[in-house]
Order: C-alpha cells, then structure tokens, then sequence
C-alpha cells in the first residue's frame, strides 16, 4: 500500500488493547463471555481481542466466526451471491454474553444480518457489538457498545482494514475525497 | 477449534460467483466451479447441523420439482435443500398433471416459467430432455437425472462425501462397479471425479461397460475392465452401481447369479481395497445382488452419509443459482 494509513500497525494494535479492557470491565471479568467475529475480517480481531484479554485475566474465551451472507437483505438483489463459508460457534451460547466483532461499523446492515445469524444458534442473554472503527451513516437503528476510532466520512469515501492474517500487514486507510467537515 | 476451516482452493482458478444458468451435467463445469460448489456445500452442511436448520435466504424464489421418472431420495431431497433455504416447493410428476393429457416439455416448462418458478429440477426418463427443457425457458434448470445420460448433483455428492474422508482426490483410486451402460451416475462421475485428479475404474459386464469410456483428461484418468478382483487392488473409493433391472430387457446379461459370482462387493472383495476404502452407493440398493448387505452397512459404508450430504450439495446448487449473475 503506497497510500499513507489513517492508523498505523502500533495505533491498531494499542487500539484493540483497549477495547479489550473496556469488554472485560464492562463483562465484569470474562464470565460467560464469546467473541463473535464476523468473516472475513471481524474474525481475527475477535482472535486478537481474546489473546489480549488472555493477557489481562489469564483466562482464554471462546471465540467464534459468523458467515452473515445468506442472512444479507440484498442477496437475491445485488446479483452477485455473496461467498458463503461455514460459521463455527463454540458450544451452547444460551445465556452467554456475545460480543460482536466487526471491522468496519458503516449501514449497519451487516450487523442486523449477523444478528439474525446469531439467533438461529441460540439465546444468548445479551449481544453486545465492538467495531475497531465507526465511520458513521447508519441506515438503521443499531449503535455499538466498544469503538475503537470514529472515522467521521463522507459517503463518498471508503475504509479499508488490513490485517496482518489476511492482507500481509496492519493498518487504516481512508479513500476518496474528504468532505470539508471531515 | 479456531483453526478448523475448510480446505484451501486453488486461489489461481478460484471464483466468488456463479455465472451459468443451468446445471446439467458434471462435464462442463471448470474446476473453480466445482471448487465453488465444494466451498459452499462445506457452508450449507454447517447450517444442516444447527438446532434449527433453516435460513430465509431464498425467500420469494420458487422452485419447481417436474418428475417425469419415479424418485424418492433425489426429489425429496430437493424439496428439503429448497425449504431449508427459505424457497417455496411446487411439487410436479407427470401423473396427475397436464403432461398425462399430452403437454408438450417445452409448453410445461413455458407454463412454469409464467407461474413464477426461478428454478425447475427435471427428471425425464428420455436422455437429453433437460436440455430442450432448458433452451426453452428463462428458469433455471437443474437435471436430476436424465435416461441413461447424467445425474449431476449425484456426481457432486459423491465427490463431497469423497473429499470430506480423503481430502485431495489427486491420484487416488475410485472403483465404479456395476452396470456402467445404463448409469447416468456413473458417466457424471466420471467428469467430476476425472476434472478432480482421480484415477476412475469402471467395472462390469463386458456387455455393460462401454469401452469408449477409457480415456484421460488433464488431471485424472479413466480405465475399462470387467476383473473386479484385479480392479479393488489398492482402491480408496469402491463404488456398487444399482443393478437396474427395468432396463434390462435386452439380454446384455445372462443371469443375475452369474452377476452376482462376478461383481457383487462382498467382505472377501472389499478385503482387496486399500484398508479404510470407502464403500459407495447411489441407491436405492439391490442388497444382496450389487451388494452384500454386511458391507452396505458395515464400518466402511457411507452410503446414508451420501444421502445426508445430497442435501447440503443440493442447497449449494440452488443458492448458487437462484442468486447467479446472469450476463
């Protein structure tokens, strides 16, 4: 990547250190507690969330992946079927606490579809939802509980994670032309 | 846990997307469609295990079953892949429809398509009707299996069931036992299984073995023999064919007990394969003439798991297809 990332390896990493101290205080300790991740990307910050959190409470929480393409609203619309790939929850969530996590926090729509995904596993007795970044336009009534950054962006514009296990490095960018308010 | 995940692909051939309106047979679908194919089956057979194994995905679409040919497991099998994606299922045979009062195919398939169905899956007992079937409408076709011609979601059930217990098919020996003749299974195999790497071996009846079938292709390879014996040495996947008796009428074998000495899959044959061969078959089963019964549900039979993953197989094709990018 030649472009010059909004957040660097370090910001990343600090970034979901943080986040992970703000799961567990909020959990009150790991009690009950999943990682979520949403494929692709979502997965391995779930991954990386529970290494630190390991870190913290000497304690290793189960960590999950979520395919949400066949609950997408636009899958019979878009005409181009989304890639679907098997999702793994680790054991019986009834009653746990599942954290959500996702890279990007946009429409929301991807959030609404992971719900739904979810719920078809079980009756987890609270979800909660951790974006390593927030870059607004929501089109509908889902907020997160744990952000990372907030990205203000114009529509235009897109955000782009990398990771390390999928695309070779860590990093934040932001593309296109910036609004004048951004 | 975490590190379960399905095979890798090729990612030099692999694709996202499925571009091709209708599945009739294995012969011409490129290795990234059927890598495709694999990838999403894995998927679907997830969601086959959850507590309620249902999605509403297809929603809206309709799926129309038109049997010409008497079936249990393919047509039902269809019917449940297409519920479990949230489809509606209109159920159609050729007795007690407008077929019996003389209906064209073409006219039936035009009357699907106007009734609103995205998706037909044919059976026909005459070889090649899906084709016509499928030059004649917008719908999508699937062919569960045409006369003596192909069966192609049979073919990529087996070749699932396959990779699921051996992984890569490359080089790996795969008996195909029974009357070839007369098997649209055995021929779709032949092209997934030879597209896939494997060394295929049919066996049978001089009588009901075409020898055209040898041949090789870039990845696998096809071989001709009527020694049962000489063909098990060193099989990974031995595979008994239904011996089909209602098309038997024109004397290509002399009697079933002569078949039976000469190319049932019994303990003694099975004990010439590879040790952990696995023993196949497409059903429904003749026990006792294809297949001795201690061996069709003995420790190496995955025939009811072929049946189980006929549906998740089903549910890839159906999702890849009702939400295909047509051109």
């Amino acid at each position: 990547m030649s472009a010059t990332p909004y957040l660097g390896p370090d910001e990343v990493n600090r970034t979901l250190r943080r986040l992970g101290h703000e799961i567990i205080e909020s959990n009150r300790g790991t009690d009950r507690l999943i990682l979520v991740g949403l494929l692709s990307r979502g997965y391995p910050l779930a991954v990386r969330l529970a290494k630190a959190i390991e870190e913290f409470e000497s304690v290793l929480v189960p960590v999950g992946s979520l395919d949400i393409g066949l609950y997408r609203d636009d899958v019979t619309r878009r005409g181009a079927a989304p890639h679907i790939r098997p999702s793994e929850i680790p054991g019986d969530i009834d009653g746990s606490t599942i954290v959500l996590v996702d890279d990007v926090l946009f429409t929301g729509r991807s959030i609404r579809a992971a719900m739904d995904a979810l719920l078809d596993f079980g009756r987890p007795a609270r979800v909660r939802l951790a974006v390593l970044i927030d870059r607004g336009h929501r089109e509908l009534p889902i907020r997160p509980d744990f952000v990372g950054k907030n990205i203000p962006t114009a529509l235009v514009q897109s955000v782009q994670v990398r990771l390390k296990e999928i695309d070779g490095e860590d990093g934040v960018y932001v593309f296109g032309e910036e609004s004048s308010n951004a | 846990m975490l590190e379960t995940r399905s095979a890798p692909t090729d990612s030099a051939t692999a694709i996202t997307a499925w571009t091709a309106k209708d599945l009739l047979d294995t012969d011409t679908l490129s290795l990234a469609e059927i890598a495709l194919i694999m990838e999403t089956t894995e998927a679907m057979s997830e969601i086959r295990n959850r507590p309620v194994a249902r999605v509403a995905t297809l929603r809206g679409s309709t799926i129309v079953t038109l049997f010409y040919e008497q079936s249990t497991r393919t047509r039902a099998s269809f019917e449940v892949a297409a519920k479990a994606l949230g489809a509606d299922v209109v159920n159609l045979t050729a007795s007690g429809s407008s077929v019996e009062k003389g209906e064209s195919l073409i006219d039936t398939v035009r009357t699907l398509e106007a009734i609103g169905a995205d998706v037909v899956v044919m059976r026909h007992g005459k070889s090649g009707a899906p084709y016509l079937a499928a030059r004649n409408t917008k719908a999508s076709v699937i062919n569960g299996g045409d006369g003596t011609h192909a069966h192609p979601t049979q073919a990529l059930l087996d070749l699932f069931t396959m990779r699921r217990h051996i992984g890569d098919l490359t080089g790996k020996r795969v008996v195909i036992v029974g009357d070839v003749l007369h098997s649209r299974v055995a021929r779709s195999n032949v092209w997934s299984l030879m597209a896939s790497g494997a060394n295929v071996v049919l066996c049978g009846p001089a009588t009901l073995v075409p020898r055209t079938l040898h041949g090789h292709s870039e990845r696998g390879s096809c071989e001709v023999t009527t020694n049962l014996d000489s063909a098990l040495r060193g099989a990974d996947v031995v595979m008994a064919l239904r011996m089909q008796k209602e098309r038997q009428d024109g004397g290509l074998m002399p009697s079933l007990r002569e078949y039976i000495n000469g190319y049932q899959v019994n303990a003694r044959r099975l004990a010439l394969a590879r040790p952990g061969a696995l023993v196949m078959h497409p059903g429904p089963m003749n026990e006792g003439i294809e297949i001795a019964p201690e061996i069709a549900h003995g420790v190496a039979s995955v025939i009811e798991e072929q049946v189980s993953n006929g549906v998740a197989v089903r549910m890839a094709v159906l999702y890849l297809m009702t939400t295909a990018r047509r051109p």
